[in-house]
């Protein structure tokens, strides 16, 4: 008995019917998405939007469950902070693994830039590949002119690319100020920096938003104009959508912020939040690096 | 006992599982779980034998007699993306998940509810692929590697359903890992120094490093699969600009530290088995743990050995082939230190331990191929053939798989309460020992003499061979199905088991009763 005053009794969560909801989802989600793109590249009518869109739908109700039980659960104290530590481990190697998700595309982007177009000109002892194959063909960046002979023009990294780096890494530091106005009990700056990084981050998805119509309309860029745009639209749209769900946490963040929520001592969700925000703007610095710049 | 003796105080509702279809639905217990792991990858193990069998039945002669090329292409394919993702990764997650929170003196692990997902997803994953075999053109035929161009250009019209069975597969593996390397880091009892920690755990705190890695890899080779074959992106297409060589190069990345993923745990469960049944203690634990280590973050540098016959610059074929041939170092550490565990011990020969042998040996045959096919210029000659398929089923056959079959045996007791029929056990081993090398070790004559894999059809000379192939496959298939029923015979009943059946054996599992309670270390137990 005296190890039970000696160490804190972790919490282990009661069974929850939220898991096998989630996995419900994401099944429907598979068949729906898996069905719904053999229909569109089959022209077909089929059901797979329907189950798509119940799979998301479930997730998504799936997601208030179980986030309501946990907030309800961390509100009424029964959390240790040994499952806080738990938690935050966790969360940082989600982002870990996210992190290698954007590499495997990163990956991509280099192999094409520098050894697979190079062979594709002629370098290396590839003389006969380009001989043979694509004797038109020469290796640059942008990609404007495939070797199959599609054509686009490359995005520039002044105008709204570089207003976008300015406003994400704004937000990053604006997120930061909120944390600290969290840690310092100062609810007002708090809210109001909060207030500002989602607003920002809101900007930052219009004018990406903008820049896809501009790419779309003015300059050719298209998803299928070969690897340039293959790997700009992935890059940038899975990046994109990291944001939309860092934007929809921050904004789950603010109203639990209204209702008073979180202090110095419980505080797992909004550090989260801010640590995947910091993350999405690491990931588009590189970016813009990367894919816009050089 | 001092621990046995707390654990009568606490108040008992949640002692005893709760009962009904919804324990199992909703459950969060690291043990139910575990439980559903197993069951599951044994199911899948079956569903691959069998794929298994069709494929042997068609290589029994030479000739196209029972199944079309095509469908036998899918046989492969499913074949090998089962047994990988659907048999070995859930038994040592399963493995994992009823052992560490026991073995570190953790109530549970850390993360439940989690936990559940990860599973639950599971069965929704294999239940498309393997549906996605009933659809017009057919399920996958591209091989479990679904190499660029045959995946995107020439694959069936099913593929989307591969590639998004295989991504929830990948959200399971990764929350099922963070769920491990987080239970490992936060919830060890208080003297559970990371130097203290079973081999088993130490081997899986580090493949759980590795699938956290490597799965979003896998995610991305799909997604691009996806995308070039529906969407007009040309990743792996040189007309586009992109490269077919690519493919392999992402999909390798995440491959090569795959197969570790699934030999580490495997590593953990030998180096538990042998010192309990030569009651010694493990010899040279630090650098079992370095080893480990070592072989770990060698796998992220030698994922090229795989594609030295797509044309890649020399200097890259050498630096890959010396560094893989650099892995038989902290492997041979390893194989060394378990032969010197034995050495004057006072050894037993009950099944768990046979099948730890086998392991020893059998997982060193495959390993000395591996370092044949490192070999640059040599593999110019296997790649490809039936003795790379012989090697690799020498590591996860005899490797991987007979681990998870001493494992098994060695921790039913601990599960079920009951020890299982040693004689039938024995008959078991014996008869999958003889078998599984009947199976896999005449294919690396067939390979080289240059049987190409992949092929439903052979040229004349290789007839014998393979005939006595398909035999011993057929043998080895009927032979689990005694594993099955010793099983179910063990968990209905038997010899009542002590907390602690095996005398050599050591660590915190054994210190509570068989079977062990629903819940176990509410309060961490001393650790010596």
């Amino acid at each position: 008995m005296a190890e039970e005053q000696k160490y804190e009794k972790y919490y282990v969560p009661a069974s929850s019917p939220w898991p096998i909801v989630g996995a419900v989802g994401l099944g429907l989600i598979a068949v729906g998405a898996g069905h719904t793109v053999i229909n569109m590249s089959n022209d077909t009518e089929g059901y797979g939007v329907y189950i798509l869109l119940a799979g998301i739908a479930t997730i998504l109700v799936m997601l208030v469950g179980w986030f309501r039980d946990q907030i309800n659960e961390s509100m009424s104290g029964l959390y240790s902070n040994q499952l806080s530590d738990s938690y935050r481990q966790g969360m940082a190697w989600f982002i870990f693994s996210e992190v290698m998700f954007f590499a495997a595309f990163f990956g991509a982007l280099f192999y094409a830039r520098v050894i697979a177009l190079e062979w594709l000109g002629g370098g290396g002892n590839n003389a006969m590949t380009n001989e043979v194959l694509w004797p038109d063909f020469s290796a640059h960046w942008p990609l404007t002119e495939t070797p199959g002979g599609t054509t686009t023009q490359g995005m520039g990294w002044g105008g709204l690319p570089l207003y976008n780096t300015l406003i994400l890494i704004t937000s990053s530091i604006t997120c930061h100020f909120a944390h600290v106005g969290l840690e310092q009990g100062k609810r007002t700056q708090l809210k109001v920096w909060l207030g500002i990084t989602i607003l920002l981050g809101l900007i930052f998805l219009y004018l990406q938003g903008m820049e896809y119509v501009h790419a779309y309309q003015d300059l050719g860029l298209q998803l299928d104009s070969g690897v340039y745009g293959n790997t700009f639209y992935m890059l940038t749209g899975f990046h994109g959508m990291h944001v939309t769900l860092g934007t929809i946490m921050l904004i789950v963040m603010f109203f639990r912020v209204l209702k008073g929520h979180f202090s110095h001592d419980n505080q797992f969700a909004f550090q989260a939040t801010s640590w995947y925000w910091h993350f999405v703007d690491v990931v588009w610095v590189c970016l813009f690096i990367f894919v816009y710049v050089l | 006992m001092s621990y046995a003796a707390g654990e009568a105080d606490h108040n008992d509702h949640h002692h005893h599982a709760p009962s009904g279809i919804t324990r199992w639905l909703f459950t969060t217990n690291h043990k139910d779980i575990g439980s559903l792991y197993l069951w599951f990858s044994f199911t899948m193990f079956l569903v691959g034998g069998a794929m298994a069998m069709v494929i042997r039945a068609e290589l029994f002669q030479p000739g196209l007699q029972l199944v079309d090329p095509h469908f036998f292409n899918q046989m492969t394919t499913v074949h090998g993306l089962i047994m990988v993702f659907g048999a070995v990764m859930p038994a040592f997650t399963g493995l994992a998940n009823w052992m560490i929170p026991m073995m570190i003196g953790a109530p549970d692990m850390a993360l439940p509810r989690m936990n559940n997902w990860s599973f639950w997803i599971l069965p929704f994953a294999f239940a498309i692929l393997l549906g996605s075999l009933f659809m017009e053109g057919g399920g996958p035929a591209f091989g479990w590697t679904f190499y660029a161009p045959l995946s995107t250009t020439y694959s069936s019209d099913s593929t989307a359903l591969f590639v998004f069975s295989v991504h929830i597969m990948g959200i399971s593996s990764i929350m099922g890992a963070i769920n491990v390397i987080v239970t490992i880091m936060n919830m060890r009892a208080p003297d559970m120094t990371y130097m203290k920690m079973p081999l088993f755990v130490w081997s899986w705190f580090i493949t759980a490093f590795l699938l956290i890695a490597v799965m979003p890899v896998l995610a991305g080779a799909v997604t691009m699969v996806l995308t070039d074959k529906y969407f007009g992106t040309s990743f792996f297409d040189a007309a586009g600009g992109g490269d077919p060589v690519m493919f392999q190069h992402i999909f390798w990345f995440f491959g090569h530290p795959e197969v570790y993923i699934m030999i580490l745990p495997a590593f953990g469960i030998v180096s538990a088995i042998i010192p309990a049944f030569s009651r010694k203690p493990l010899f040279g634990y630090a650098s079992m743990v370095y080893a480990t280590g070592a072989i770990a973050g060698l796998s992220f540098l030698v994922w090229a050995h795989h594609m030295f016959t797509t044309g890649m610059p020399v200097a890259a074929e050498l630096f890959f082939m010396y560094c893989t041939m650099l892995i038989s170092v902290p492997t041979g550490v390893k194989v060394f230190n378990w032969v010197a565990t034995m050495w004057r011990g006072a050894l037993s020969f009950e099944t768990p331990m046979l099948f730890a042998l086998a392991f020893v040996i059998l997982f060193t045959i495959g390993g000395f191929s591996g370092l044949m096919l490192a070999i640059t210029p040599v593999d110019f000659q296997y790649h490809d053939t039936y003795f790379v398929v012989a090697h690799f089923h020498y590591v996860l056959v005899t490797g991987a798989i007979f681990s998870i079959m001493a494992a098994a045996y060695y921790w039913l007791p601990k599960w079920t309460g009951h020890m299982y029929n040693e004689t039938l056990g024995r008959w078991h081993f014996w008869l999958s020992l003889i078998s599984v090398n009947v199976l896999f070790f005449p294919m690396h004559f067939a390979g080289l003499a240059g049987m190409p894999r992949r092929i439903p059809d052979y040229s004349l000379q290789f007839a014998d061979i393979n005939q006595i192939v398909s035999i011993g496959g057929f043998a080895f298939g009927l032979t689990q199905l005694l594993f099955l029923y010793i099983v179910i015979k063990c968990v209905r009943g038997g010899e009542k088991a002590e907390a602690k059946p095996w005398d050599g054996a050591e660590g915190l599992e054994w210190t509570v009763p068989s079977p062990a309670p629903y819940h176990t270390f509410e309060t961490p137990p001393e650790v010596k």
